[in-house]
């Protein structure tokens, strides 16, 4: 499979990268701007957005990993059928 | 361009996305046995719903020229009730014979909880004994990861079972590879706002190549789009990839799988 140049990345993917991470930021901006604490989903945020400016590869599987509950036994029961997104000790 | 829609809950999709996914190309729907958004409070309420699957949808796909088929279960999302899930699943096999019926699914786990493996055992156990094709979805965002591990364990401890005749879907970044590695197929689900984004999903095509891939919409009544494959294929074709390499994630991979089941057949084109 021919793969595309970076020119051939950035052309195609850079104006929606752009706007996505200044979404990213005003959310940021948003959360601080509002009264209250931190809880854990915005600690394993902060975390997460450390990924980014990191060297290596691999960035999407490591924000994801950042989030994840790193536990390896099953619950007792499930006491709710949704996700939040981030695990409560993550961050 | 033609595809296969290997995930859909058309059951709550309306009419309008029949037409459009036929005008898009697609060949076959295939709808996993799902949880309705709320919990039935009882096995009749299955017996309804296999039936839906079974006799309705076909019907009603077929006005559209699009072959329909599906998979049969409880879902993780109400395996926390061990007694109704057991109960459901006494009533599936009367049901394996039908015409449009491909296999056990989407079985799996949720929160991952003790009685959720119970279930899926018994759901393994179920497909062992009757020979049937396994689809099992994986947990949600941050339950994913640790989730596709257990659903792992399970399947590589019961030795009856093929990996080549499991896929497990919505599959990420994080645990494509765990799949792969094992032998068993990898479904990525192409959603707008959580699991994999059209260009995310091409990023892993890039990175791990196209065998024992697939790619689906798993549109339903949330947020979803029953279009999401040829979408992604038009971004193949904007990323150079051949139409060749798109036909065979979007039209051959999926039917490679599906023609395990010998019902699995598609209109002549």
């Amino acid at each position: 499979m021919k793969r595309m140049t970076r020119q051939q990345v950035l052309d195609l993917y850079f104006l929606d990268a752009r706007s996505r991470l200044i979404d990213l930021a005003a959310f940021l901006d948003r959360v601080e701007r509002a009264s209250g604490k931190d809880d854990f989903r915005l600690k394993a945020f902060r975390k997460a957005v450390g990924v980014l400016t990191g060297k290596q590869q691999r960035r999407a599987e490591k924000v994801l990993l950042a989030f994840s509950d790193p536990t390896t036994k099953p619950i007792p029961a499930a006491t709710t059928k949704a996700a939040c997104g981030a695990f409560p000790d993550a961050g | 361009m033609k595809y296969i829609e290997p995930h859909a809950h058309m059951v709550s999709r309306v009419t309008d996305d029949y037409v459009k996914m036929t005008l898009a190309g697609c060949q076959a729907v295939c709808e996993p046995a799902f949880w309705a958004g709320f919990d039935r409070s009882s096995v009749n309420g299955f017996y309804d719903y296999f039936c839906q699957l079974t006799e309705h949808e076909p019907k009603r796909a077929a006005k559209f020229g699009l072959a329909h088929f599906c998979w049969l279960c409880i879902n993780p999302k109400e395996s926390e009730d061990v007694n109704l899930a057991e109960d459901v699943i006494g009533i599936i096999p009367q049901f394996l014979e039908r015409p449009n019926v491909l296999g056990i699914g989407e079985i799996g786990l949720n929160k991952n909880s003790r009685n959720e493996i119970k279930v899926l055992e018994m759901h393994v156990d179920l497909a062992a004994r009757h020979n049937q094709l396994i689809l099992v979805h994986t947990p949600h965002l941050e339950d994913k990861l640790k989730g596709t591990r257990l659903i792992l364990d399970v399947l590589r401890s019961d030795k009856r079972i093929r990996p080549e005749r499991v896929i497990i879907d919505h599959v990420e970044e994080h645990t494509v590879k765990l799949v792969l590695d094992s032998g068993i197929w990898a479904g990525m689900t192409l959603y707008p706002e959580t699991k994999c984004t059209p260009a995310r999903a091409i990023d892993i095509l890039d990175t791990y190549g196209s065998e024992r891939l697939w790619m689906n919409s798993a549109c339903d009544w949330g947020v979803s789009d029953p279009l999401a494959v040829p979408k992604t294929a038009l971004e193949m074709k904007r990323r150079g990839h051949l139409a060749k390499a798109i036909d065979r994630v979007i039209y051959q991979n999926p039917r490679s799988f599906m023609r395990q089941c010998p019902k699995f057949k598609l209109p002549a084109t």
